[in-house]
């Protein structure tokens, strides 16, 4: 009896959603969708957003406009897909306030859809080529963000209509030990980075006897350089609510806590929002759907420490805590947040759930690898030309991530002032792949044919880490990116262990004078000594895998280390404290003055033969200059060591004359 | 640090006051004190007393947990408050260069506030905005691939608007253009 109440109500929200859902075909009249997530708005999407708006009513024009979330395509925001009757929905990308007004004029008046903007169709169609036919888009896998850019996040009934809750309805006429078996046989293993396997935590949780149980999604992104779970919160907020529905079923939970970054304000107020259509709709509350299932949901906002995102630091900051890691065991599974079970899973794993279960088991374990099925979802940043966010079946290489789908490293593009000369596009060389995080590494070319998957990637000395992936091109130096990482560790160090409060200063310390020119050659050992010991003494994750950024570079880039201290030079020219910028005299152009102009320290001067040069002491090593010198000139360049600089040549009159 | 524009005491004291009279949330020392802070763009010392007598705990443990957390200032940020991001791939795109232009330019280290409370500036860890990298947040707009000159640039923006906001004057069309000009590749004016 009861489950035919869950079905019939399920039908009914469903059948509600699809009256107002206008779909991608254009068949309820036209649509435009505009990205408008976080990396949509700071690229102004909002502008362009309030510009198809504003045209619409100009020109008369009936379509609705709807605020969808980020497909992932970050590079070419700000993003839009128009769907019009009788043409397939078109997807454009690199959008301004003035193309969004022309492209609706020509489009709707002129019936030309300005396909020199556009990235693809949508949909397959015997006039344009589909996205998905392109590199970028043809080596994905969309399962997690399959609606990320398709719905309106803060509509409950575009999710719905979509497929939304109907892993729900699924659940609900299952018993908790069906749910969990399912899990297993998808071999969902935790998305947040450490791939341990899912339902051994939810089965171990289910089995503590102790009641209230508690279930946490961990949304506390805090790695440097990766917001894949930042697109989902913000696109898709539904899905991870769901997940967190059928995860407190299943393990016998009946509140759970959303711990997300106050860094991400979008993020907050867009879960907000599907927090409380969720329960209007009797999704959340007591008796989900008409059955005797409970379970609310509180969104509770981190306050900025990069440690809350390990589990007992997490459950402290919750409790009203300092975010301060227990040993382990006891597991949060069996004493967690105030003392009772909990089940933490991160966001990326909870909005797996759902899909499991509508579409089964099968279709996950179908994709990826032995021991690590189904997909995992990356964040391109850096030197790349396709940034965004990525979705590829486990197994994939680095290699097919970077170049095929990512594009590779980008050249640099110097622009000419000179009328008709075309612009000059200088290549750059990849270096290396960050991944990780601060508890990742680097890896360098020679590594890139590894396949993705948590144990491989740990082969390498690196962590799969919840999937930020930033692109190093050779203008990046490697000693600078472990410093860099070591910087950030440090800081975040909570305190409590010493090796890691203490040891990390140390190795910083270390990592700096290094790249100041000041480090001897026993400085090598002594931080692969330290490295042992931070992780031998240290409780939680953030020590034991602070010194992975030193240690892969040690490791891979080794020579680096030793030119910075032996020659006092950095072979990538980016340690500012080893390196000088300097003019070539025999490249000036008297009568130019783009450097001077540029430069903001008035570091450049005008010598007695009128041609330009650099008060080092003065200098910022903004480079600047070097990007306003314009191209058939060239004259600027990067000297390593200090002391190969030639000396400096006197000031025209006296100094006076800039 | 100058006091001469630090909100009124008693007023701010009041706000403590009323947002923990009508708390409805959880007794979270951490969700008082952001509320708190949302309200007031810091947290002064007798608002951390007010929330250890609310809660009935010692104000060493309110003042332990928030200086633990990066979000909580203790002095009031100034009118303009500028977070520059230090993310990986913020780094990795020359994101200190721009840190040293703010604070070059401001004329303060991160973490300090100018002397006429225009400005404050601060670096966090990451926005998730990697793709428009270097990034710098000002008021919670986000401003993608900033460089040297676009520090510059916004600054003088800023400058001109005070100006023109003081001198109650029209703006000569020419300095109009050029302030656009400067500020519109990153965002709306």
């Amino acid at each position: 009896m009861m489950e035919r109440t869950v079905s019939e109500r399920f039908e009914e929200l469903k059948k509600n959603a699809l009256k107002d859902f206008p779909g991608m075909d254009g068949k309820k009249g036209a649509t435009i969708y505009v990205g408008t997530a976080t990396c949509g708005r700071s690229a102004g999407s909002l502008e362009v957003l309030s510009s198809f708006e504003g045209i619409l009513k100009t020109l008369n024009i009936e379509a609705r406009i709807i605020k969808v979330g980020c497909h992932g395509h970050c590079y070419a925001e700000p993003m839009a897909v128009v769907s019009k009757p009788g043409w397939p929905p078109i997807m454009y990308g690199y959008l301004t306030p003035n193309r969004a007004q022309i492209l609706i004029k020509r489009f709707f008046n002129e019936e030309d859809p300005a396909l020199e903007w556009a990235l693809g169709a949508m949909e397959e169609n015997d006039m344009i080529p589909t996205v998905y036919e392109t590199p970028r888009w043809s080596r994905e896998r969309r399962w997690l963000l399959k609606n990320c850019g398709c719905i309106d996040p803060e509509d409950i009934n575009h999710y719905i209509a979509v497929g939304g809750y109907e892993g729900l309805t699924y659940a609900l006429k299952m018993e908790h030990g069906e749910i969990i078996e399912e899990i297993k046989k998808a071999g969902l293993r935790g998305l947040g980075g450490a791939g341990f396997e899912t339902w051994k935590k939810w089965d171990i949780c289910r089995d503590t006897p102790e009641f209230p149980k508690y279930l946490i999604c961990n949304a506390d992104e805090g790695d440097p350089g990766a917001f894949m779970d930042r697109t989902i919160l913000e696109s898709d907020p539904h899905s991870i609510i769901e997940g967190m529905i059928i995860a407190g079923y299943a393990i016998g939970a009946e509140s759970g806590y959303i711990y997300v970054r106050k860094e991400y304000p979008q993020a907050v107020s867009v879960l907000t929002t599907a927090v409380c259509q969720a329960r209007e709709l009797g999704l959340l509350g007591k008796n989900i759907l008409n059955s005797k299932i409970s379970f609310d949901i509180k969104i509770n906002q981190g306050a900025g420490a990069f440690v809350c995102g390990e589990e007992t630091a997490l459950i402290a900051s919750i409790e009203g805590k300092r975010g301060v890691p227990k040993p382990r065991p006891p597991y949060p599974a069996n004493i967690g947040l105030w003392g009772k079970p909990t089940l933490i899973n991160n966001v990326k794993t909870l909005a797996s759930i759902p899909k499991i279960l509508a579409y089964g088991a099968g279709k996950v374990s179908s994709l990826g690898m032995e021991g690590c099925m189904g997909t995992a979802v990356f964040a391109l940043a850096g030197k790349i030309k396709n940034a965004g966010l990525v979705e590829i079946p486990f197994g994939t290489t680095l290699r097919e991530i970077i170049f095929d789908i990512g594009g590779g490293v980008p050249p640099t593009i110097k622009v000419s002032n000179v009328a008709g000369e075309l612009p000059k596009t200088i290549k750059r060389q990849f270096k290396a792949v960050q991944i990780g995080g601060p508890s990742g590494g680097c890896l360098p070319e020679s590594l890139l044919d590894t396949p993705v998957c948590f144990d491989t990637i740990a082969d390498t000395g690196a962590i799969m880490g919840s999937g930020g992936m930033v692109v190093m091109d050779e203008d990046n130096c490697a000693v600078e990116t472990a410093r860099y990482f070591l910087e950030f560790t440090q800081k975040e160090s909570c305190g409590k262990c010493t090796f890691c409060r203490i040891g990390t200063k140390h190795m910083l310390n270390i990592l700096t004078d290094i790249t100041r020119g000041a480090g001897i050659m026993d400085d090598l050992d002594l931080l692969e000594e330290l490295a042992e010991t931070i992780k031998q003494g240290s409780l939680c994750n953030l020590g034991k895998t602070a010194p992975n950024p030193v240690l892969t570079t040690l490791r891979y880039f080794r020579e680096e280390y030793e030119i910075h201290i032996l020659d006092k030079r950095c072979p990538s020219l980016e340690c500012k404290d080893i390196i000088a910028y300097y003019i070539l005299p025999e490249k000036c152009q008297r009568a130019c003055d783009a450097c001077v102009g540029s430069c903001p320290t008035e570091a450049i001067y005008t010598r007695r033969d009128r041609l330009k040069a650099i008060d080092q002491e003065k200098c910022a090593k903004c480079a600047n200059c070097m990007d306003a010198c314009p191209i058939q000139y060239d004259a600027i360049i990067k000297i390593s060591p200090i002391s190969q600089l030639p000396e400096s040549e006197p000031r025209d009159d006296d100094g006076q004359k800039k | 640090m100058n006091n001469e524009r630090k909100p009124d005491s008693k007023d701010e004291l009041k706000i403590v006051k009323e947002t923990l009279k009508n708390w409805e949330g959880d007794k979270n020392m951490i969700a008082m004190l952001l509320s708190i802070q949302d309200h007031l763009g810091y947290l002064p010392e007798e608002s951390m007393i007010e929330v250890a007598r609310y809660l009935n705990i010692s104000e060493t443990t309110i003042y332990g947990v928030a200086t633990f957390y990066n979000q909580f200032r203790f002095t009031p940020p100034g009118k303009n408050h500028i977070q520059v991001c230090m993310g990986t791939a913020c780094h990795v795109k020359r994101g200190n260069i721009v840190l040293e232009s703010w604070e070059r330019r401001l004329e303060i280290k991160e973490g300090e506030v100018t002397e006429d409370r225009e400005f404050s500036l601060e670096r966090v860890n990451c926005v998730g905005c990697c793709v428009l990298a270097p990034v710098t947040v000002i008021n919670k707009e986000v401003r993608g691939q900033m460089d040297p000159t676009k520090v510059d640039g916004i600054l003088l923006k800023y400058q001109l608007g005070k100006e023109a906001e003081t001198k109650r004057k029209e703006e000569s069309g020419l300095r109009v253009e050029e302030s656009c000009e400067e500020s519109n590749d990153g965002k709306n004016s």
